[in-house]
């Protein structure tokens, strides 16, 4: 683990979960791997403190298997230019600015749209008036809570109508610190689908990044998409097969010539969609799996001690097309 | 009067595009003198804001009405804002033809958003 290294901060092991397409799993995965970790099998050597950050802010679903209770809320802001017509000399420099036409110059008075304004600040500095102060534009909530099973549990939520995700993943990861002792703690990202700034935003600063898909040509097309973000952003990765049986061997053959380690496989089966369908974690499912997680935890901590070379992944952003 | 007519192609008998600030190419007509020119939409790839981009461009030409078939919630704030009147305008038409109905009192002023927006979309 990172904190081992002598001489560096002790950090908590950070553990993405990606995977391009929708609906392949990531919440099944990153819920049943951080039950698997704060009630390990009994051949475990180890216990760590595991914190949840559900960064699926635009429809955050995994507080369904994991049950916290939250005890902590906070709005989430962006500061949106409020002009004063007052002051406006109409010079039009603060619409020559924005990148985002947030801010438009027509007749005798900027307009303001907040649903564009990216809160950048850049109007307000520009003024030569100083016409334009920054207000507080609410767009979401961040909440934490524990969960039975003593995760430490925090989420965004975006408020309706409103287009931005990425400030509110940024703000969770800021306010939301897992009173733990970091050197013995894992936290868990569980990111949104795709492969945009939300995704990006979910994933910077991870040690590692799971790769959740199914073995199909539409899994395939996006998992080539998320491991050229795993490497542009340097950060190893592993592949979780899920639905195992359906479709081809093409993710199979991809991630034998993109140097991607398939971490586990998780078969297509009746009991475990029916399951799923119920609200029922898979380790509650199928008790079993248990042991799987932890050992793929263990196999992943082993690719980070032997991880100096970030070759294989770098290769791959520039030629999996 | 000046109007602009979002086009599909620089020409006078293209067809009108049905987005607004998305539209390839705004054709610009002086209706009293029938002279008319084609200019690229800058706003065609905004990532976003696309209608306002749009009329923030048409209103440095002196345009004093669009036609479109449909007007989202920020153009109609900002041609409202820009003095700008709105001319309603459904049937798949060339922008010849448009003009024609403009000129004949055939279209349909508006003063509302005739669409909910499209932005996140």
């Amino acid at each position: 683990m990172e904190s081992n290294i002598p001489g560096t901060t002790p950090r908590p092991l950070r553990i993405a979960v990606a995977s391009g397409k929708g609906g392949t799993g990531k919440t099944t995965v990153a819920t049943s791997l951080a039950l698997s970790l704060v009630e390990p099998p009994l051949t475990a050597t180890s216990q760590p403190q595991v914190a949840f950050l559900d960064c699926d802010v635009e429809g955050p679903n995994a507080h369904l298997y994991l049950r916290p209770t939250f005890d902590r809320r906070e709005d989430v802001v962006i500061l949106v230019p409020e002009v004063d017509a007052s002051k406006c000399t109409v010079c039009g420099k603060c619409a020559e600015v924005c990148q985002y036409h947030a801010i438009l110059v027509l007749g005798t008075t900027p307009l303001v749209f907040p649903h564009l304004c990216h809160g950048c600040g850049s109007c307000a500095r520009i003024c030569p008036e100083n016409a334009i102060s920054e207000q507080p534009h609410p767009i979401g909530v961040v909440e934490a809570g524990i969960t039975p099973h003593g995760i430490f549990f925090a989420r965004g939520v975006l408020q309706t109508g409103e287009p931005l995700a990425t400030p509110i993943i940024r703000r969770l990861k800021q306010w939301a610190i897992p009173p733990f002792t970091p050197s013995h703690s894992v936290i868990i990202f569980d990111a949104p689908p795709g492969t945009s700034c939300p995704v990006v935003e979910t994933a910077r600063g991870a040690d590692f990044l799971l790769l959740v898909t199914e073995p199909t040509p539409f899994g395939l097309h996006d998992l080539r998409l998320a491991a050229q973000v795993a490497g542009e952003l340097g950060i190893p990765a592993g592949v979780v097969i899920n639905r195992d049986g359906i479709g081809d061997e093409s993710v199979t053959s991809f991630c034998a010539s993109a140097g991607l380690p398939i971490l586990m496989r998780i078969p297509f089966q009746r009991a475990i969609s029916e399951g799923i369908a119920q609200g029922r974690a898979l380790l509650d499912i199928h008790p079993e799996y248990r042991t799987q997680f932890w050992d793929m935890f263990q196999h992943i901590q082993d690719l980070l001690e032997h991880h100096s070379q970030v070759g294989p992944l770098r290769k791959l952003a520039t030629d999996s097309q | 009067m000046k109007i602009a007519i979002p086009a599909s192609a620089p020409s006078l008998d293209a067809p009108m595009d049905s987005r607004f600030g998305r539209s390839a190419y705004f054709i610009i007509v002086d209706t009293n003198t029938m002279q008319w020119e084609a200019h690229e939409n800058p706003a065609v790839r905004a990532g976003g804001g696309a209608g306002l981009q749009a009329v923030q461009f048409l209103s440095r030409f002196g345009t004093q009405a669009v036609i479109g078939s449909d007007f989202g919630p920020n153009a109609t704030m900002a041609l409202s804002a820009a003095g700008i009147l709105m001319y309603q305008c459904n049937s798949p038409l060339t922008v010849r033809e448009a003009v024609s109905q403009f000129s004949a009192g055939q279209l349909q002023q508006v003063d509302k958003a005739t669409n909910p927006g499209h932005y996140g979309k």
